[in-house]
C-alpha cells in the first residue's frame, strides 16, 4: 500500500472510568497537564529488586509450597516431629529454586519483548517537523506518520492517507486489546485449562497430608516429564519444516497432556488450512477447457508485464491468446475489466491490492495472458492489451452483493463499443443467458462440474454488447434509482436486473484456493479421532463451505449439512430449531455438518444453548462459522469451553487469531508468513497445519498416556506406602510411629522410585507413532479422560488399599511370632521396618514393570539400578561405619545384615510380591480377553502384524465431489464499486510507469 | 523453550535424527498374552504349593511351648503385689509348674522329607524366651526415648544424655541416668529359673546359656561400655551417673555371675533395647546348655517348674507374661502362617489360572473381541 499516513495518537490505558478526555492535537504541553498515562507497554512482572520477594511471595501462595513450609515448621518442633527436618527442606528448596529460575528466564524474555516493542521508532510531528521517536515516548495528542508495514502500539485516529482512495489496510493484532495485556493472561488461562487435572492434584495433595515428601516429588516429577515431553516435541523431525527451516516448538511446557484430550479444534482458515494463495488453475473458454496440467510451466517472458509468480501449465491457451481468438481475448478482457482491484506501482513493479485473493488471482491471470490492468480512475480503466495500451471508459459498476452473487461493469471501448461484462455464480449467470448460449452452456457445465470436482472455485463469465440508446435510457433510470432516498438498494437491484439479461456466455474460470500440504488427510485423521473441527473464518459462507469440502471437513457421505444463513437471530434460531429436531428425531446416527453464517453469531449461540439447539452444533462432526470477527472467534471458543467442559484447541497463524488462541485451552500458532503474533501468544507452534495430527495423535496422546500412567503409578505407590503406616497404627496405638526407616521415607520418592517412574513416563509408548496414525481411535480415551478419571482414581485407591494390606499384614503375620534361624530376634521393629520397606519397594517395582509397555534400555537401567541402589544404600546406612560416625542418624546398624540373610524374610517378600501382582495380572488379562479396550485391540494387532504400517501418504488424490459449488471471486462485504466510481475519495492517480524489469521465475510447483 | 543455536545454512535448525530424540529407542514391549500369563500362573501355583508343603513340614517339625505365668501358680500374689508401685522394691518369688509333653527336639523322624529338611539344623538346641503381651515397645515417643550415643560408650554422652530421653534423662537430683530413656527404664527384670522334675529323681535346674543371645552387631558395635582398663573399673567409668528409676541395680552390676556381661553390653539389656515391632513379642532369655545329661539330646519330656523372681509389673497395661520354650529350624520358630499362606495362595492361583484358561478358551481364543 502507499505509504504516507498520519494519525493522532490517543492512548487508551484507562486508570478509572473516564467519561471524556480533553486533548489538543499536536500540543504536548496542554496534553501533559492531564497526566495521561504514557505509551510504554509493560508485560513483565518483576524488576531487579522486586523479583526475589515477589516471586517467593507468589510461590508461597501456591498451596503446596505453603503447606510444605507449614510442615517444615512442624518438623522443627521435636515433640511433633516424626521425621527430621531435612526430609522436607531439601526437596522444597529444590522446587523453589527451579521455579525461581524458570520465572526469572520468563521475565527476562518479557523484558526483552517489552523493550523491543517500546523502542520501535515512529515519526512524530513535534514543533512542526517530523522527528523519529520511540513508541514508548509517544504522548496523547501526538500526530504520527506511519509507513507501510509498520507496527502500531497505540490507539490512533486516522487523519489522512497517501492512498488514492484514502484507504488504509490494517492488520489488527491487538483488536481485542488482548495482546497489550501482559502475557500472564495466557498463563492464567493455561492454569485454568489444567483445572481438571490440577484440581485433582490439589485435592489429593490435601489427602497426602498424611505423608510428607509426596507432593514435592510429585511436583518435581511432573515438571520433569512435562519438560521431557516438550523437548520431544521440539526435537521431532517429523514436525520440522524443511522449506522454512522451522522446527516445532513447545512454548508452554505445562500443557502436553492436554494435547491428548482435545475434543474441539477451532481453526482459522486462511493461512492455516489454506496457503492464502489463489491460483488461476483452469478455465473453460467457448466450450474448450484449458489448464489440464502438464509438467511444463508456461513461459510468460513474451509479456514484460507478467507476474513472475504466476504459473500455468497449458501452453495451448497462450497460443490461442497470441493467435488472437476473439473469445479468448474477450475472456481475459473481462477478467481485466470486471473487478474492484486497486493497482499499485512501486519500484517499477506492478502490484494489485485486491480485497479478495480470488479477484487478485483472476486479474493476475489476465495480466499474464496479455491483458494487463494498469490503472484506474473513477471514469476509466487502463489496460495494456497484448502490449497495446488501451483505455476503457468505465460507465457503471453493478456491484456485487450477497443476493446478486454477480458483478458487472459497463465499459466503452476506445472504438466506442458499449459492453457489459458480468462474472458471477454459474447458476445466477445461467439464468440470465441468451438462448443462443444454451449449447455452450451444456459444455461449460460439464467443465464446471469437472472443476468443482477438483475442488476448484468456479465463476461463470458472460458479456453483452449494449445499444447506445438502450444504455442511455437505462442510465437515466439508474441515476434516478441511485439518487432516490427510499429503498435505494432494492431499486438499484431491479435496475441492475433489467440490464443483466440476455448475456452471452464466454466461459468459466476455476481458481484454486491452495490448501496447505496434507490438510485433507489431517482433517480426516482428526475426524477419525473423534475431534470436532470448527472452522472460524472471516470469509463468507460460500468460500468457507468450499474449503470445508476441499479439505474434507464436509463430506458427501455426511447425512446432512445444515446451513444456517439467515440475517436475523430469530430466524436463525427458528431454522436451527428445525434442524435440531431433525437430529433428535434421527438419534444422531450419521455425521452432520453445520455451517453458520452471521454477524450476530455469538448472541445466537447463547440463544441456542438456551434452546438446547446448541446441541446440534456440538453433535455435528464439522462446524463452519463464517464471517466472524476475531473477537467473535474468541467468544465462540469461550462458549464451547463453558458449555462443553471439553478441552479445546485453537490454531491459527495471523494476528486475527490471537484472541482465539489465547482463549482456547491450547493455542497453536502456525509459524508462517503472516508474522509472529499468533506464534507469540501460542502454546505450541509449528510451520504446517498437517503437523497438528502428529502433535495430537502422537505427542498429545503419548503425553496424556504418560502423564496418566505417571499419576496412576505415583498415587498407587504413595498411597500404598502411606496406607501401610495406617495399618501399623493399629499395632502401635496410632502413635505416628512410621513403619519404615526414616531414611527410607526420605529416599523412597527421591531416589528409590524416582527414576523408574520418570523413565516410565518419559519413554512409554503403547504403540509407536505409525500405529498411532493407523488407528486414530486410540485418541478417544483421552477425550473422555478415561485414564485418570474419578473412577480410575477410586480404582487406584482400592488397589493401593489391597496392596498395603498385603504389604503390611503378610509380613506381620509372618514375623510376629518367629525368630531367626539362630533363635535371635527378628520380630523387632528395625527388622520389621526393613522387611516392610523391602516388600513395598519390590512390589511397587514389579508393578512398575507391569505398567511399562515400552522397555527401553534406560527403563531397565533405571529399574534395576534403583533396586540396586536401594540395597547398596541400605547396607551402607546400616553399616558399622555410618553408625559410629553419625550415631543418632543411623540407628539401624546391622539390621540389613541380620535379617536379609534369613530365608523366611525372603519367602515373605516373595509371597507379598506374588499377592500384590498376580491379582492385577489376572484382572488385566481378564479384561483384555473379555472387554478389550481399543488400546488392547491395537496392541493385539501390532503383535500379530509382521511389519510396521507404512507411513501415511502425504498427498492423496483429491476426492471427486459430485455437487458443484461455485466460488464467487468477490470480497465478502459489499464491494468497492461505490468507492471506485464515485471519485469522491479519488486523488490524482499515481502516474503509471511503463518499464518493468524482467523477473526471475520463482514459481512454485503447482500441486496436481 | 528449546532454543536452538542460531546457526547458518538452510537446515541449521533441523533436530537431530537420534533414536532418543525421535523416540525410536529400541524397546521390548511385553504384553499380557495367554502364552505368557497362563503358564506363569500354573508354574507359580506349583511353586507356591511346593514351598507351602516344604515349609509346612519344616514348621511341623518345629516345636514350641508357651507357659503363661502372669498370675498362674503361686504368682497371683506377686501379680497383685506388683500392681502398686510402692512395693516395687519388695522382692517376690513364685513358681509355676508345667508339663512338656514331647522331648525338644523330637528325635525320631518319620519321613525322609523331614530328615532332609532337618539335616542342616543345629540339632537339639532349645531356646527359652520371655514373652510379653500388650506391651507397646513400638510407641513412637517410647521408642525414641533412648540415646544410642550414650550406649555406644561415648564419654561425653554418658554424662549428658540426649533430650530424647526426657523425662528419663536426669533424676530428681540432676544426675544423668545411664542408660537413659524410657526403653531402658522399662527393661524386663524378671529372672526365670526352670527346674526339671524327673519322675525318678530330684529336681535338676535346666542349665541355660545366658550370653550370646543378642545380635552380633548389637553386642559388638551398637553397644559398648565406656572405656575401662585394669586400673579403671566399669563402676568408676559410670561414676557420676545414676541407674534408671525402675532398676534395682546399676547398669554395671546387671550380671553378678559374669563381670564381662555388665554395663551397656549386658545381653539382656541389648535384647531389650532391640524394640519389638508389635505389642505381643518374645525375647530370647537363654539357650539350653546341653553339656550334661539329661539335656544332651535336648529338653526331655516331663514335668518342670518355673520359678520366677517376679519384678516386672504387667497389670498397669493389662499385659501378660509368658515363658516360651521353642526350637528353631532354618525357617525360624514355629510359625504356621507362611506355609499355610503359601498353600492358600497356591490354591488361589490355581483357581485363577483355571478361570483365566476357561475365559481364554471360551472367549479370547476366537479373537472376536479383538475386532474393532
Amino acid at each position: 500500500m502507499g505509504s504516507l499516513l498520519s494519525a493522532c495518537g490517543i492512548n487508551v490505558k484507562k486508570k478509572k472510568v473516564e467519561e471524556e478526555r480533553h486533548l489538543r492535537a499536536n500540543d504536548r504541553e496542554f496534553n501533559l497537564s492531564f497526566k495521561y498515562a504514557n505509551n510504554a507497554i509493560k508485560t513483565s512482572k518483576y524488576n531487579v529488586f522486586t523479583f526475589l520477594p515477589l516471586n517467593l511471595f507468589e510461590q508461597f501462595q501456591r498451596l503446596a509450597n505453603a503447606y510444605f513450609v507449614f510442615l517444615l515448621i512442624l518438623q522443627l518442633i521435636p515433640q511433633i516431629s516424626s521425621l527430621s527436618w531435612f526430609t522436607t527442606v531439601v526437596p522444597l528448596l529444590l522446587v523453589l529454586s527451579i521455579t525461581l529460575a524458570k520465572d526469572l528466564s520468563d521475565d527476562i524474555t518479557r523484558h526483552k519483548n517489552d523493550n523491543h516493542v517500546n523502542n520501535r521508532k515512529v515519526e512524530v510531528l513535534i514543533n512542526g517537523e517530523l522527528k523519529s521517536e520511540k513508541w514508548m515516548n509517544v504522548q496523547v495528542g501526538d500526530i504520527v506518520k506511519l509507513e507501510n508495514n509498520e507496527f502500531v502500539t497505540a490507539d490512533l485516529l486516522l487523519l489522512s492517507s497517501s492512498e488514492p482512495l484514502n484507504l488504509i489496510y490494517i492488520e489488527t493484532a491487538e483488536l481485542d486489546g488482548l495482546v497489550s495485556k501482559p502475557v500472564n493472561v495466557n498463563m492464567n488461562l493455561a492454569d485454568g485449562a489444567n483445572a481438571s487435572l490440577s484440581a485433582f492434584l490439589t485435592f489429593w495433595s490435601y489427602v497426602i497430608i498424611l505423608n510428607t515428601v509426596v507432593p514435592i516429588s510429585l511436583y518435581v516429577s511432573v515438571e520433569i516429564l512435562r519438560l521431557g515431553n516438550s523437548y520431544f516435541i521440539d526435537w521431532d523431525r517429523k514436525m520440522y519444516h524443511v522449506k522454512s527451516d522451522t522446527p516445532a516448538q513447545a512454548r508452554t511446557t505445562t500443557l502436553n497432556e492436554e494435547l491428548g484430550q482435545i475434543k474441539y479444534i477451532f481453526s482459522d482458515k486462511t493461512g492455516t488450512l489454506t496457503q492464502n494463495i489463489m491460483t488461476f488453475n483452469r478455465c473453460s473458454i467457448n466450450g474448450k477447457s484449458y489448464g489440464k496440467s502438464s509438467k511444463k510451466k508456461v513461459d510468460f517472458s513474451w509479456n514484460p508485464l507478467a507476474d513472475p509468480k504466476f504459473c500455468f501449465h497449458d501452453h495451448k491457451l497462450v497460443e490461442v491468446v497470441k493467435s488472437g481468438s476473439p473469445e479468448v481475448q474477450a475472456f481475459f478482457r473481462l477478467l481485466a475489466l470486471c473487478h474492484t482491484v486497486m493497482p499499485e506501482e512501486k519500484t517499477e513493479e506492478l502490484f494489485y491490492q485486491a480485497q479478495s485473493p480470488d479477484e487478485g488471482a483472476l486479474v493476475t491471470a489476465a495480466r499474464n495472458f496479455g491483458f494487463v490492468f494498469r490503472s484506474r480512475t473513477p471514469e476509466t480503466i487502463s489496460l495494456v492489451e497484448m502490449g497495446v495500451p488501451t483505455t476503457y471508459e468505465l460507465l457503471a459498476v453493478l456491484d456485487f452483493n450477497n443476493v446478486r452473487k454477480r458483478m458487472s461493469v459497463i465499459v466503452r471501448s476506445p472504438e466506442g463499443k458499449l459492453t457489459l461484462f458480468c462474472k458471477g455464480a454459474d447458476t445466477i449467470i445461467y439464468e440470465r443467458l441468451h438462448p443462443s448460449s444454451s449449447k455452450l452452456m451444456e459444455v461449460t457445465t460439464e467443465h464446471l462440474n469437472e472443476y468443482a470436482g477438483e475442488g476448484l472455485r468456479t465463476l461463470a463469465l458472460a458479456y453483452k454488447d449494449l445499444d447506445e440508446d438502450e444504455f442511455e435510457k437505462w442510465k437515466e433510470r439508474h441515476h434516478e434509482a441511485s439518487t432516490s432516498l427510499e429503498d435505494r438498494e432494492a431499486k438499484l437491484d431491479t435496475i441492475y436486473e433489467e440490464i443483466e439479461k440476455d448475456l452471452l456466455l464466454l466461459g468459466a474460470s476455476a481458481v484454486e484456493d491452495k490448501l496447505q500440504d496434507g490438510v485433507p488427510q489431517t482433517i480426516e485423521q482428526l475426524a477419525k479421532a473423534d475431534i470436532k473441527i470448527w472452522v472460524l473464518t472471516g470469509d463468507k459462507q460460500e468460500t468457507a463451505e468450499n474449503i470445508g469440502y476441499s479439505c474434507n471437513m464436509l463430506r458427501e457421505e455426511m447425512k446432512e449439512i445444515f446451513i444456517v444463513a439467515a440475517n436475523t437471530a430469530e430466524e436463525k434460531s427458528r431454522l436451527l430449531g428445525k434442524k435440531s429436531q431433525v437430529v433428535e428425531d434421527e438419534k444422531v446416527d450419521g455425521e452432520y455438518g453445520l455451517v453458520i453464517n452471521g454477524h450476530s453469531l455469538v448472541r445466537e449461540i447463547v440463544l441456542l444453548i438456551e434452546n438446547r439447539i446448541y446441541l446440534t452444533a456440538c453433535m455435528c462432526q464439522a462446524v463452519i462459522c463464517c464471517r466472524v470477527t476475531p473477537l467473535q472467534k474468541a467468544q465462540v471458543v469461550e462458549l464451547v469451553k463453558k458449555h462443553k467442559k471439553a478441552v479445546t484447541l485453537a490454531i491459527g497463524d495471523g494476528a486475527n487469531d490471537v484472541s482465539m488462541i489465547k482463549t482456547a485451552h491450547i493455542g497453536v500458532g502456525i509459524s508462517g508468513q503472516e508474522g509472529m503474533q499468533a506464534v507469540l501468544s501460542s502454546d505450541f507452534s509449528f510451520a504446517q497445519f498437517r503437523y497438528l495430527q502428529r502433535l495430537l495423535l502422537v505427542h498429545g496422546r503419548w503425553s496424556y498416556l504418560r502423564m496418566c500412567k505417571f499419576l496412576r503409578y505415583f498415587f498407587y505407590k504413595n498411597f500404598t506406602f502411606t496406607f501401610v503406616h495406617f495399618w501399623y497404627g493399629f499395632f502401635c496405638g496410632f502413635s505416628a510411629q512410621t513403619v519404615y526407616d526414616e531414611w527410607f521415607i526420605t529416599l523412597y520418592n527421591l531416589v528409590y522410585t524416582a527414576l523408574p517412574v520418570i523413565g516410565l513416563s518419559i519413554f512409554d509408548q503403547d504403540v509407536n507413532d505409525r500405529w498411532s496414525f493407523q488407528y486414530p481411535q486410540l485418541y478417544a480415551p483421552g477425550q473422555l479422560n478415561q485414564y485418570f478419571s474419578k473412577m480410575a482414581f477410586a480404582r487406584i485407591l482400592l488397589h493401593s488399599c489391597y496392596s498395603s494390606l498385603v504389604l503390611f499384614f503378610i509380613p506381620w503375620a509372618a514375623m510376629c511370632d518367629t525368630v531367626r534361624d539362630d533363635g535371635k530376634d527378628i520380630a523387632d521393629y528395625q527388622s520389621f521396618a526393613l522387611l516392610a520397606q523391602t516388600c513395598l519397594l519390590i512390589a511397587v517395582s514389579v508393578q512398575m514393570g507391569l505398567d511399562t509397555y515400552y522397555w527401553t534400555a534406560v527403563n531397565q537401567f533405571f529399574l534395576w539400578g534403583s533396586l540396586s541402589v536401594y540395597f547398596a544404600v541400605t547396607f551402607t546406612m546400616y553399616s558399622n561405619g555410618m553408625y559410629l560416625i553419625f550415631t543418632s542418624s543411623f540407628p539401624f546398624i546391622g539390621t540389613a545384615r541380620n535379617s536379609l540373610n534369613q530365608p523366611n524374610v525372603w519367602l515373605t517378600i516373595f509371597l507379598t510380591t506374588i499377592l500384590c501382582i498376580l491379582p492385577v495380572v489376572a484382572k488385566r488379562f481378564l479384561f483384555i480377553q473379555l472387554k478389550p479396550t481399543i488400546n488392547d485391540k491395537v496392541r493385539h494387532k501390532v503383535r500379530q502384524a509382521k511389519a510396521v504400517p507404512p507411513p501415511l501418504p502425504r498427498k492423496f488424490p483429491r476426492r471427486r465431489i459430485s455437487t458443484r459449488r461455485s466460488g464467487y471471486a468477490f470480497s465478502h462485504a459489499r464491494g468497492y464499486g461505490d468507492l471506485v466510481t464515485s471519485g469522491r475519495f479519488l486523488r490524482i492517480p499515481v502516474k503509471s510507469r511503463p518499464a518493468l524489469f524482467p523477473h526471475t521465475d520463482t514459481c512454485e510447483s503447482v500441486r496436481s | 523453550m528449546g532454543k536452538k543455536q542460531a546457526g547458518t545454512g538452510p537446515l541449521s535448525r533441523r533436530p537431530d535424527n537420534s533414536a532418543f530424540k525421535q523416540q525410536r529407542l529400541p524397546a521390548w514391549s511385553p504384553s499380557l498374552t495367554p502364552q505368557t500369563v497362563l503358564p506363569t500362573f500354573y508354574i507359580l501355583s506349583l511353586v507356591c504349593l511346593l514351598l507351602g508343603i516344604w515349609l509346612l513340614i519344616t514348621v511341623e517339625y518345629t516345636y514350641e511351648l508357651k507357659v503363661d505365668y502372669t498370675d498362674a501358680g503361686t504368682c497371683e500374689q506377686c501379680f497383685n503385689l506388683r500392681k502398686h508401685a510402692i512395693d516395687s522394691s519388695t522382692p517376690c518369688k513364685c513358681t509355676v509348674s508345667f508339663h512338656v509333653p514331647k522331648t525338644f527336639p523330637r528325635v525320631s523322624f518319620q519321613h525322609d522329607v523331614v530328615r532332609l529338611s532337618a539335616r542342616c539344623l543345629p540339632q537339639g538346641d532349645v531356646f527359652f524366651y520371655y514373652g510379653l503381651r500388650n506391651f507397646h515397645q513400638n510407641l513412637r515417643r517410647y521408642m525414641d526415648s533412648r540415646d544410642d550415643a550414650q550406649m555406644v560408650g561415648r564419654k561425653n554422652n554418658l554424662k549428658a544424655p540426649s533430650s530424647y530421653c526426657a523425662p528419663f534423662d536426669y533424676d530428681a537430683n540432676g544426675k544423668p541416668i545411664a542408660p537413659c530413656g524410657a526403653v531402658a527404664n522399662s527393661m524386663f527384670n524378671d529372672s526365670l529359673t526352670v527346674m526339671y522334675n524327673p519322675t525318678d529323681g530330684s529336681k535338676i535346674q535346666v542349665p541355660l546359656y545366658r550370653k550370646g543371645i543378642a545380635w552380633y552387631t548389637d553386642k559388638n558395635v551398637k553397644f559398648r561400655n565406656p572405656p575401662t582398663n585394669n586400673t579403671f573399673s566399669l563402676q568408676q567409668a559410670f561414676e557420676g551417673t545414676t541407674r534408671p528409676l525402675y532398676w534395682q541395680r546399676p547398669v554395671y552390676e546387671l550380671d553378678d555371675t559374669d563381670s564381662n556381661n555388665n554395663g551397656f553390653i549386658n545381653d539382656d539389656l541389648i535384647v531389650w533395647m532391640r524394640e519389638a515391632a508389635f505389642p505381643n513379642f518374645k525375647k530370647l532369655y537363654g539357650v539350653l546348655n546341653r553339656a550334661q545329661g539329661p539335656f544332651t539330646e535336648g529338653l526331655p519330656a516331663g514335668n518342670y517348674t518355673l520359678s520366677i523372681n517376679y519384678n516386672f509389673p504387667v497389670e498397669p497395661f493389662r499385659g501378660r507374661k509368658e515363658l516360651v520354650i521353642s526350637m528353631v529350624t532354618w525357617f525360624g520358630g514355629q510359625n504356621y502362617f507362611l506355609p499355610i499362606a503359601y498353600l492358600v495362595t497356591s490354591g488361589l492361583i490355581l483357581v485363577t489360572a483355571v478361570v483365566l484358561t476357561t475365559v481364554f478358551v471360551k472367549v479370547g481364543k476366537k479373537g472376536k473381541n479383538m475386532e474393532e
